[in-house]
């Protein structure tokens, strides 16, 4: 169980797989997929514990993040 | 899981930002500082009166997605354009969007008089070292001992001579308002950034005088190096050369 308090969608299909969210990730949550999309590129998946920090939307150089915040904290 | 009420706290686009689509390399730090232009001249409430000249270089593709007017000039030229610009229409928020090759290499002389005349402009560079659009050449502000594909051996300061420090330059002269330098390897490096693109626009906007704000952005595909490993590279090598920070804040 991980408190998690917010998520992100994540456009795959225009992610260049660049990793640059990877180590912009405060908690850690993103990690690379094995498959590719339809460019050919590994893409970022979001395991529970996001804080919503915006981190990986701001890093993004091909706009891939939208992030909500939850309005309570909840374990997943 | 039980539904939560969430709430969006940022969207994948900028305010004034079309679309998403762009054809740069992965790993580019151009859109970044795209994002945050958008999203300064938004939160300025400079969209009616915003417009922007760019030079040549891969950011070029902005004016494909941004929903501000725009204009290309020669190679190096756009602040003596923008100046036009801004004496045709003084009540307009003309801003320069230009690269180290733009500025530092083919356009030295346009903006350091541009700077001298006190213009009410602002002029952004971007400065990742490399021509990119047009192969990856070095610049005038590539770094000592960067690698480019007209210095495969790094650059080397006895044959290829030292970085242009631009900043350095305009921040010199009497007639720049303000001149910082900002990167963006990092979140906190972009928002930074974006707090100097804010207040270079509006001091230019209020007619303080020329402002400039150079952003250091990363390469990897001029730098030959992996994606992940561009922030760490900048901060490692372009750093060191261009400090980052506020130069000048307020007329000499």
């Amino acid at each position: 169980m991980t408190l998690t308090r917010g998520t992100v969608e994540i456009d795959t299909e225009r992610c260049k797989g660049c990793e640059l969210c990877i180590a912009a990730c405060r908690p850690g949550v993103l990690v690379m997929s094995e498959e590719t999309n339809h460019q050919g590129y590994r893409f970022p998946l979001l395991e529970p514990g996001c804080t919503a920090c915006r981190a990986c939307r701001d890093v993004c150089p091909d706009y891939c993040f939208e992030v909500f915040r939850f309005d309570q904290a909840m374990e997943v | 899981m039980t539904e939560v009420a969430q709430k969006k706290v940022a969207s994948a686009l900028a305010p004034l930002q079309l679309s998403g689509e762009h054809h740069l390399c992965p790993g580019c730090g151009h859109p970044v500082a795209w994002r945050i232009l958008l999203e300064a001249i938004s939160e300025l409430g400079l969209e009616q009166r915003a417009i922007g000249v760019v030079g040549h270089g891969c950011y070029t593709n902005i004016v494909q997605l941004a929903d501000i007017d725009f204009l290309q000039c020669l190679h190096g030229r756009a602040p003596a354009v923008a100046t036009g610009v801004k004496r045709v229409h003084p009540d307009a928020a003309v801003f320069t969007l230009q690269g180290d090759g733009d500025v530092a290499s083919e356009g030295l002389a346009e903006v350091l008089h541009t700077a001298a005349r006190a213009e009410r402009i602002t002029t952004i560079m971007l400065n990742n070292g490399v021509f990119g659009d047009t192969g990856g050449q070095m610049t005038a502000a590539s770094v000592v001992g960067q690698r480019t594909k007209t210095s495969l051996d790094g650059r080397d300061a006895e044959t290829h001579g030292h970085p242009v420090p631009v900043a350095e330059l305009v921040a010199a002269l009497a007639g720049s308002a303000y001149v910082a330098r900002g990167s963006v390897n990092n979140a906190g490096s972009i928002a930074k950034s974006k707090r100097y693109l804010k207040r270079a626009l509006e001091l230019s906007a209020a007619g303080a005088g020329f402002t400039f704000v150079e952003i250091l952005t990363m390469c990897p595909t001029g730098w030959f190096l992996p994606t992940a490993e561009g922030p760490g590279y900048l901060e490692g090598t372009f750093e060191q050369t261009y400090p980052l920070g506020v130069l000048k804040d307020g007329p000499r």
